[in-house]
């Protein structure tokens, strides 16, 4: 096992992409179980020198403007699958860091040997992206200060169709709450689905949500992540190969209004 | 927790508490109790899916909410008007608590979620004491701090703060305001064997004091090295007196906290005789006698109504903790205790201990765990206990 990861490693670093077939796994993954990963006690803990070596390096002082406070991750991309996403999303904003988590441990190894591969074959790029193997319904705090997101993304999530799974959905009232504790006032959550039932769930939950108001559609025609969503990911391009409709949900985290 | 309803009351004698004949009572292990603002309330909660509010004036149920899960925390708000609980799930759930109810016992007003720990058994559930909060640990290390709005009804979505930094389970934690402090601070026990100080308004955690490893109770778990968990903490209202309870210490830890610089040391060790651990504390209105309380539910082998206890009462504490060295805290003898032997053998089914005291520690402790750690079933019966599943939709 150990040798074929070094294979991997090998090859990625040379810049070879790394191909699907050897890192199958099942579309679910089950985020009640007791998973046995690594958690960082508090933010604090996050390992930035791993995640993002070109802008952490000791001695390049976090390549940022010497007295700058050091970066944080903005953006984080849950449940981000292959990162499709992070890598469409990385050169529109190069300066950012962007945080992928996933809960699928061998779609992770995919996921880093890919951000390896990139960087290897253009030197200097794809720098401000990662992916951590976690399970974000119950970890979210561990990685992200209160107000530190400015971007959250939850593509194609799993549908949990039965209704005694419901509680399994990644969007809830519940989870809001600590979305909106991650995200900064003004952040924005933008969701997507090809799953009418569930994108009318999503919908619900945020418009219900008091720390939570809807982004105007003329902004979002602006917003260059926007037409994201739907193409960047193998999920979305499928979707868009079987001409299937997709349903968006995009919110902006607000201050709770006063009684 | 034991599932007997007996309770001490000022005038030194035990009350039994008065239960509504028509409406359901308590039938399983008892989680959690907790009183409400100058001992006005009490509310008990458990394994049977009910939280019961009892009026301490004539000891009766004036309220039985049912849970659809089996509760595992409950508490009641300081201007004694709302009573939270938690269920095994995560989820914190509250009903108010109208004047009216006093007169009258009714079942089933429906309590509403108001926030959730996503899918982790919630330990211990407080409001802060000026009402401005909630706080809720639970077993995945975490204490999260909810803004406690003034429609609380309609939820509390805004969280405060996360006090992260426990390396286990969050066993316990009390709120303390020292005179001169703005807010006051957190007090927190851990699985992890230590006792950490936090400003729970922005999660910052101030002081931590490795009770485990200070007192000198490094144990061989069977696989690994460790110091054994912190079982509850008991802390004044004003934080001069924190009580710790260690699991494989007979006794407890007296802890002094200084709040401006920030530390947090062990003052005391107090021991008592051997193979008594107690598992749960209070400190009495005065602070002038702790209560400990040792007790284990759930063991197959005795009846509900037989389930063993030993109670012991320690007094002497000193307003200024540093000035254990010539004062220690006595633990008093059964005919010391206000009440007398008389009391102790109402509440604790005898004044000679039922069972051997070491089997019961070992019972105490096992108890313990099988709370905290998910259960493992066969393979058949997980099938079995999946067709009795009743989740219900909910947003």
């Amino acid at each position: 096992m150990s040798s074929n990861a070094d294979t991997a490693q090998a090859k990625s670093r040379s810049g070879r992409l790394p191909r699907k077939r050897f890192y199958r796994a099942r579309a679910h993954s089950n985020p009640l179980s007791d998973s046995h990963f690594p958690i960082p006690i508090g933010p604090a803990d996050f390992d930035y020198c791993h995640h993002y070596p070109y802008f952490f390096a000791p001695g390049s002082g976090g390549r940022s403007d010497g007295d700058a406070p050091p970066r944080k991750v903005r953006f984080a991309d849950i449940g981000c699958g292959f990162g499709g996403l992070l890598v469409g999303l990385s050169p529109l904003f190069p300066d950012t860091l962007m945080l992928g988590m996933e809960l699928r441990d061998k779609v992770t190894e995919y996921v880093k040997e890919r951000i390896l591969a990139l960087r290897a074959s253009n030197p200097g790029h794809y720098e401000n992206i990662s992916v951590v193997r976690t399970n974000s319904m119950k970890y979210l705090p561990n990685y992200f200060e209160k107000g530190q997101l400015s971007k959250m993304f939850f593509l194609f999530p799993d549908p949990h169709f039965k209704e005694k799974n419901h509680r399994r959905r990644v969007i809830s009232l519940q989870l809001l709450d600590e979305y909106a504790y991650a995200l900064e006032v003004g952040g924005i959550i933008y969701t997507i689905t090809d799953v009418e039932e569930l994108g009318d769930w999503m919908r619900s939950c945020l418009e219900d949500h008091p720390l939570f108001g809807a982004v105007p559609e003329e902004e979002l025609e602006l917003d260059p992540v926007v037409k994201l969503l739907s193409s960047a990911t193998e999920e979305g391009q499928k979707v868009a190969r079987n001409g299937g409709q997709t349903f968006r949900a995009v919110y902006r985290r607000i201050k709770l209004e006063e009684e | 927790m034991a599932a007997t309803k007996r309770l001490l009351q000022r005038g030194n004698c035990s009350v039994s508490l008065i239960d509504d004949p028509s409406g359901p009572s308590h039938s399983d292990a008892i989680r959690s109790i907790n009183f409400g603002p100058s001992g006005k309330f009490l509310a008990s909660a458990g394994d049977d899916k009910l939280v019961k509010i009892w009026e301490t004036s004539s000891w009766h149920c004036i309220r039985t909410v049912s849970a659809d899960k089996r509760v595992s925390a409950v508490a009641i708000s300081h201007s004694g008007q709302y009573v939270a609980f938690a269920d095994k799930f995560g989820v914190v759930w509250l009903v108010g608590l109208d004047e009216d109810d006093a007169k009258q016992t009714k079942v089933d007003k429906k309590a509403v979620p108001i926030l959730g720990h996503y899918c982790s058994i919630i330990t211990r559930l407080e409001f802060s004491p000026d009402e401005r909060f909630i706080a809720s640990a639970n077993r995945d290390f975490k204490i999260r701090i909810t803004v406690f709005p003034k429609q609380p009804l309609k939820g509390a979505h805004e969280i405060q703060s996360f006090c992260l930094g426990h390396k286990d389970f969050v066993s316990c934690f009390a709120f303390a305001c020292p005179p001169g402090c703005a807010h006051g601070f957190l007090f927190s026990g851990s699985g992890d064997s230590t006792v950490r100080l936090w400003d729970f308004i922005s999660g910052l955690l101030l002081a931590t004091c490795e009770v485990g490893a200070k007192v000198g109770l490094l144990q061989y778990n069977g696989t690994e090295d460790g110091y054994p968990p912190v079982t509850d903490l008991c802390v004044s209202s004003d934080g001069s007196i924190i009580a710790v309870a260690i699991q494989s210490l007979h006794g407890i830890v007296l802890l002094s906290c200084g709040f401006s610089d920030r530390t947090l040391s062990v003052a005391k060790v107090v021991t008592l005789e051997d193979n008594y651990f107690p598992t749960s504390m209070v400190l009495s209105f005065s602070k002038q006698r702790l209560w400990m309380v040792m007790g284990a539910s759930n063991l197959p082998t005795l009846s509900t109504t037989q389930l063993p206890t030993r109670i012991r009462v320690m007094s002497g504490f000193h307003k200024d903790p540093s000035d254990y060295n010539g004062h220690d805290p006595i633990t008093l003898e059964d005919n010391e205790i206000p009440g007398g032997k008389k009391l102790l053998s109402e509440l604790q089914g005898s004044s000679d201990v039922t069972m051997e005291e070491a089997a019961l520690a070992a019972a105490v402790k096992s108890s313990m765990r099988n709370m905290l750690i998910k259960k493992e079933y066969a393979l058949e019966r997980r099938e079995m206990r999946k067709r009795n599943r009743n989740d219900r939709k909910r947003r």
